[in-house]
């Protein structure tokens, strides 16, 4: 990691986004006490995660990214096990119930879903009635319903004035929950800010076409700036003003180009996230996993190396 | 939730009791005792021993790690004393068990011991800490699936140079080399405590001691939680 710094205050949910191998788990191991950050503060409720682990551990729950259960344990014996590791812990029965897992409380973990694994999780997570919550991908293979049940706790987690860190790749379910944002690439922050404030003040016109458009001739008849981001998708950097709509689709209208989208306003949180990492994902369509595969290994072993 | 594993009662138990009661009926082993069940009944103790404290909680311990079960409890408040405490208990627990059985089916063959109890019961301790030592530092330091085939290959090896079914002189020179190994060293510790009476040897002790020591300082020092 390279001079990661941010913040976090209670009732609210901060989400750490970025591609595979930028460092988000890293990130979240050393505030969750893992690992041993290399330079640099680290502080929970004040305490370093690190040297005063112990300490911490009663007012901190985590969700990491691979179970943690014993795979013969049923849901119900996960949680009463664990609750009996806290001083004052949340009634077993009504965490069961709070993430949906009433069906299925007495089947062991190995047959549970992977939605299923997860849920069971967050419930383990919280038992403890903890003060800070590191959740690693808490939506991860998790339906629809399951999602909802989720938003819904870690929504009454921030009223409770709990402090939430989650990472995510569902930047949709991200944009409906956090308060702030912070996006990490190759180990670095490389935006970070309010909900809103991050998807930018200015406005944009945003459409997708066929790749390849002559973007020069388009920016030198509408007199505004155009660029295209990952193959087929174009940003007008204007206010997209009726106007401005109409020369874009009179100068595709010419070509006989179709137009897949348009969208104006405010981007989408997934489009500041593509566009500030956008440069690993934008590769031709058949070497797209590939080299993403092998640049993300690359990220890790780079990241793991200086840190 | 090791006693919920039907397939390490198998082994921590059936074993022994099976090897004593076909060896003890069966003339076949080289016993040098005058009654074959002298000889056998502290053997299968050791090996009982070495099954429980090395095999099933190396085993246990290194299938928790891979699940990442180590690692989630590593955010509870539960710490680590409390955990190896709580498999230290079970362990003892389960060697408990086993050497009730293993007594009551021993004396039902016409074993006839004169226990120097006291000693017996120090040796059992030593040779625990030491054989949880090389389970949890297999279990620390290797896959699980390695763990699984190296842990039960050190089972299969140590029982037949432990001096558990035969005497260790039979082995001839293999037996200087055997004695420095810790279940050679327990046998040798419970043959004369509770058979024929004589002292233990005092390398046994020594042996004993050391590996004692050694294992769990070992395991501590590479243990992988991940």
């Amino acid at each position: 990691m390279d001079g990661v710094s941010f913040d976090a205050d209670a009732g609210e949910v901060v989400a750490l986004l970025g591609p595979n191998g930028a460092g988000k788990t890293t990130t979240i191991e050393t505030l969750e006490g893992y690992r041993r950050a290399g330079a640099g503060t680290v502080r929970v409720l004040g305490l370093d995660p690190w040297s005063d682990h112990t300490r911490l551990t009663a007012r901190v729950g985590v969700v990491l990214q691979r179970g943690g259960v014993y795979p013969v344990m049923s849901a119900e014996r996960a949680v009463r096990l664990f609750a009996s590791y806290y001083e004052d812990p949340r009634d077993p029965e009504e965490l069961i119930d709070l993430v949906g897992l009433r069906s299925v409380a007495r089947t062991p973990y190995k047959r549970l879903s992977g939605g299923e694994q997860q849920r069971l999780a967050l419930a383990l997570a919280l038992v403890g009635k903890p003060s800070v919550a590191f959740l690693d991908e808490p939506t991860a293979g998790v339906d629809p319903a399951g999602r909802i049940a989720v938003r819904d706790v870690v929504s009454a987690l921030r009223s409770d004035g709990v402090c939430v860190i989650l990472t995510s790749h569902e930047l949709d379910e991200v944009q409906r929950l956090a308060d702030r944002v912070v996006i990490v690439d190759h180990g670095k922050v490389v935006a970070a800010g309010r909900q809103g404030e991050i998807q930018g003040g200015a406005e944009e016109l945003r459409f997708a076409a066929d790749p390849g458009l002559a973007v020069g001739d388009l920016s030198a008849r509408l007199g505004v700036p155009v660029s295209e981001g990952p193959p087929g998708e174009y940003v007008v950097s204007a206010a997209p003003v009726p106007a401005l709509v109409a020369s874009l689709t009179a100068w595709l209208a010419e070509r006989d180009l179709a137009l897949g989208d348009l969208r104006a306003g405010r981007q989408r949180l997934e489009d500041v996230f593509l566009r500030l990492t956008g440069a690993e994902v934008g590769v031709p369509a058949g070497s797209a996993n590939h080299a993403a595969g092998s640049d993300s290994r690359r990220r890790e072993r780079r990241g793991r190396g200086r840190r | 939730m090791t006693l919920e594993r039907g397939e390490t009662l198998l082994v921590t138990l059936g074993i022994p009791v099976v090897l004593l009661v076909f060896f003890t009926l069966v003339p076949v082993l080289p016993t040098g005792t005058r009654h074959r069940v002298d000889f056998l009944a502290p053997g299968v103790l050791a090996l009982a021993v070495m099954s429980t404290a090395m095999v099933s909680l190396g085993i246990a311990t290194a299938f928790e790690r891979s699940y990442g079960v180590l690692k989630r409890l590593g955010a509870t408040p539960l710490g680590r004393p409390v955990l190896l405490t709580a498999k230290i208990v079970s362990v003892i627990a389960v060697e408990v068990a086993q050497i009730v059985i293993l007594v009551a089916v021993s004396l039902a063959l016409g074993w006839r011991p004169h226990p120097a109890a006291g000693l017996a019961v120090v040796a059992v301790l030593l040779a625990t800490v030491a054989f949880a030592g090389i389970g949890l530092a297999m279990a620390g330091a290797l896959r699980a699936e390695v763990t699984l085939a190296v842990a039960n290959g050190v089972y299969v090896i140590l029982l037949l140079i432990g001096g558990v079914l035969f005497p260790l002189a039979k082995l001839g020179g293999l037996a200087s080399f055997a004695r420095l190994l810790p279940t050679a060293a327990l046998s040798d510790a419970l043959h004369p405590t509770l058979g024929a009476g004589s002292g233990v040897p005092p390398e046994a002790w020594i042996v004993l001691g050391v590996w004692a020591v050694a294992a769990p300082v070992v395991a501590a020092m590479t243990f992988k939680w991940e």
